[in-house]
């Protein structure tokens, strides 16, 4: 049995290689390297906190603004701050915009491209999909990139500018709001909920947030049929292709919980599904395992873990640690946030095939619909005049943890301050959970465990299509997998 | 390559975070791959939009590198990792077995045009930032100093430098508008600045432009983030020093740092990652900020505002305490 190299991948964020064993048709083993280290917890060690800020979004060009909600709430918890109702909402706006548009991004940029390939020409579909979805060339790229950038005219207003914005502080965000820009805002959301409803669903946004189960859902595509919006499309290729039995993991779920409601609870609850139900979350239960990582030291959890490449570490394979919640792999992204949050369409979904392509493109594109209305009722709650921001003191000792929601699943930053320097900085990323590599007691991550049984050049899925298709389902972010 | 000739594009990511991509996507009006196109430019291949898989970017580039294929644009995003120990293993390409920076040098060797796209690959950037853990530089400047992965002597096959067009991230105009002009064979030696950025946007300040001005004429400050007075006295803003054209040519429609409500950071400049003080605090010495205007004498500054201060509007005065307009306009000033 030959081992294969598979990489670089195009359409995902940064560089990523993957070798498989492939056996009898289908990939028997993977193994995940991340082949790119920058070494951000080092270069943030004896920095002045607050400048965490500056480094922090810089980590990831593509999803910014969360590695800079979760610096803002590890300082804010460290120092204590407390963030007016504007700060929240303000920041939830920024927040959301980014995870939304991440998501489409992932959706019309990443994803579907792959379907319109000459591996699938003979394909009934190929045709119309090849039409919508061709990379660079199709009718959908240029539109939702107008759609993209006129929505994102919500961050030069309130965020400066994305990526890399220092709007979001500890203590709230920089820009406040006035009565004409909060009109604006509304505006600007208003028309991308015209695009999600005329291109991506052609159907209102509360038809598809009531979906709730795997039959609705199959109904609701039947009656798209004739003039399907970019979903239904999507769901009838993905029925012929079998999508749903593709890139299973180990089913073990978790969401750190996103968007701060007025209320205090968040609009996405925090927790974690494994053996079929819901169980709430130990923090204090995450480690990360270095055994097959080009890093020095042992299995350390992130408050005291320390990040020290070590290349010539014997079996390591990546510059990705190995988290772990209890010593489990476990999968986080849109998928893990909905099932978690109790969505009745995921849940339905997720009983009946799991996490697999299909659930975890669904999963997406429901919350896109979700975070949408969410971002209207939040525009509408701002009130100008009231403060956006209060002042933080800065404590020359302390710690702080910050956990959110990228969009592509949970982010955490620990925080350790002494003599008012960064004294330990630990970041745990989204990509980091699900393109881990195996750990000491040999347990592969989520991506490698998804990856074993994929078909290798099999009729429905020629060459190494079907493998493509599990990684990209992912949404990896490989410039934070490793930072 | 002038008139109706076309140019094509190979773009490469190393020790970045892809941000200026991102930022490229967000290409105002036409949208970015429309832009591309009026602008006569064609992607022989972009990690985060292309279609081909990897065993044909391989091929390419292979081609490339043997000379079966002609490369006009080089774009570099990212900095080039020299580390651990010269190596490069930093950042092996993935599916090659070789360190990317062994790519690069040999891409831009047959390259017409070599483009660092952002201040990481212009000058190292972030990702050189404290102990810069993997020996990170840019392709033709290490930190300020000409040098980096390239070499100081280095020159495209059309005789020109790497063209920086640095910014962290760097503004999707910006980089286009460069692609362009060499699309068009209209950007030459003089139209770089000193520090090989295109002046198409460097020959202006972030400063101009800036709605807080009228503050800044009378160093009506702010005192805390939110504040709508002009950040350079207490929060930092480097705007007047920095070379961008970020309050003129507006981010994500009418964004900017400084709109945004903080400091410009001097994000195209070379080590702009260390100032060397807190980024969001104006250093002083005995009340004076450091880093005034670069070019006005420092006696005059301190004599110019200290009269400005003294003239200073009781509206402008409160609005710079405010985060929202408190004194509107046109109402009488308030005499003692
Ligand atoms: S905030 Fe900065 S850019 Fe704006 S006026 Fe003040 S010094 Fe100039
Ligand atoms: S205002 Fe300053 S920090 Fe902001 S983008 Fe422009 S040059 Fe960079």
């Amino acid at each position: 049995m030959a081992r294969q190299i598979v990489g670089p991948f195009n359409r995902v964020e940064g560089d990523l290689e993957v070798q498989l064993d492939v056996g009898d048709g289908q990939v028997d083993a993977a193994w995940v390297n991340s082949p790119l280290y920058r070494g951000f917890e080092q270069i943030l060690l004896g920095k002045i906190p607050g400048d965490a800020l500056v480094y922090a979004p810089r980590v990831c060009g593509i999803c910014s603004v969360s590695q800079s909600v979760a610096a803002a709430f590890a300082l804010g918890d460290a120092y204590r701050a407390e963030t007016p109702p504007n700060g929240i909402l303000a920041l939830d706006l920024i927040h959301a915009a980014e995870n939304l548009i991440d998501h489409l991004t992932h959706f019309y940029l990443f994803f579907m491209p792959d379907f319109a390939r000459p591996e699938y020409a003979a394909q009934p579909w190929h045709a119309d999909i090849h039409a919508r979805f061709r990379a660079v060339e199709g009718s959908a790229a240029p539109e939702f990139l107008q759609a993209r950038t006129a929505f994102m005219h919500l961050m030069g207003l309130l965020a400066g500018k994305w990526p890399h914005s220092l709007a979001i502080q500890p203590g709230g965000c920089t820009r406040a709001v006035s009565a004409r820009e909060r009109l604006h805002l509304g505006n600007v959301v208003g028309a991308f909920r015209r695009f999600l409803e005329q291109r991506v669903f052609a159907a209102p946004l509360d038809e598809i947030v009531a979906l709730d189960s795997r039959d609705a859902l199959q109904h609701w595509q039947a009656a798209q049929a004739g003039q399907p919006g970019d979903l239904a499309r999507f769901l009838a290729l993905g029925e012929a292709l079998g999508l749903h039995t593709l890139g299973r993991a180990a089913d073990r779920f978790m969401s750190f919980g996103a968007y701060r409601e007025a209320d205090g609870a968040p609009l996405f609850a925090r927790g974690v599904w494994r053996d079929g139900s819901l169980h709430s979350l130990d923090v204090d239960g995450i480690a990360e395992d270095v055994s097959h990582s080009w890093m020095a030291g042992d299995t350390a959890p992130p408050r005291t873990a320390r990040t020290l490449p070590d290349p010539g570490r014997e079996g390591a394979y990546t510059w990705c640690k190995a988290p772990r919640l209890h010593g489990k792999a476990v999968e986080v992204g849109a998928l893990a946030r909905q099932l978690v949050d109790g969505h009745p369409l995921i849940c339905d979904l997720v009983a009946a095939t799991g996490g697999n392509v299909l659930t975890r493109v669904v999963a997406r594109l429901l919350e896109s619909a979700r975070i949408l209305l969410a971002m209207q009722r939040w525009t509408d709650a701002l009130v100008p005049g009231e403060p956006f921001h209060n002042p933080a003191a800065p404590l020359a000792d302390a710690e702080g943890i910050g956990l959110t929601e990228a969009a592509r699943g949970s982010l955490g930053h620990w925080l350790r301050i002494e003599g008012g320097r960064i004294r330990n900085y630990q970041i745990v990323s989204p990509t980091t959970w699900n393109f881990s590599p195996r750990d000491a007691a040999g347990q592969p991550g989520a991506l490698e465990q998804a990856l074993t049984g994929t078909p290798v050049d099999s009729p429905r899925h020629p060459r190494k299509i079907a493998v493509q298709h599990v990684v990209r389902s992912f949404d990896p972010c490989m410039v934070c997998t490793a930072h | 390559m002038s008139g109706g000739a076309r140019m094509n594009l190979l773009w490469l990511q190393s020790g970045g975070c892809g941000g200026c991509t991102m930022s490229l996507l967000c290409a105002d009006t036409p949208d970015l791959l429309t832009r591309l196109d009026t602008s006569g430019i064609d992607l022989l291949w972009h990690p985060s939009l292309s279609e081909a898989g990897m065993d044909e970017a391989l091929r390419l580039l292979e081609d490339i590198r043997s000379g079966r294929q002609r490369l006009d644009a080089l774009c570099v995003e990212g900095s080039l990792l020299r580390g651990p120990h010269g190596t490069g293993r930093f950042h092996m390409l993935a599916g090659t077995g070789r360190p990317m920076i062994e790519w690069v040098r040999e891409l831009a060797a047959v390259a017409r045009y070599c483009v660092a796209v952002g201040s990481c690959a212009a000058f190292g950037g972030v990702t050189a930032g404290g102990s810069n853990p993997t020996d990170a530089c840019g392709l033709q400047y290490d930190g300020r100093y000409p040098g980096g992965l390239l070499g100081k002597d280095y020159r495209s096959s059309a005789g020109l430098p790497a063209i920086n067009v640095a910014g962290c991230p760097t503004h999707p105009d910006w980089v286009l508008d460069t692609l362009h002009l060499l699309a068009r064979g209209e950007l030459g030696a003089d139209d770089l600045d000193d520090l090989a950025r295109p002046r198409m946007y460097t020959d202006l300040l972030a400063h101009h432009g800036c709605p807080r001005n009228e503050f800044y004429e009378y160093k009506a400050s702010a005192i805390e983030p939110s504040d709508l007075g002009c950040l350079m006295e207490h929060l930092g803003c480097m705007g007047t020093q920095a070379q961008a054209d970020c309050n003129v040519r507006t981010w994500n429609g009418e964004g900017s740092c400084t709109r945004g409500g903080y400091a410009c950071i001097n994000c195209t400049a070379p080590e702009f990652e260390e100032p060397g003080h807190a980024f969001l605090r104006t250093p002083t010495v005995a009340g004076i900020p450091l880093g005034l205007p670069t070019d006005m004498p420092k006696a005059w500054f301190i004599a110019l505002s200290s009269l400005a201060k003294a003239a200073t509007p009781q509206r402008i005065k409160e609005n710079a305490r405010a985060d929202h307009v408190v004194a509107r306009p046109g109402r009488k000033p308030d005499r003692k």
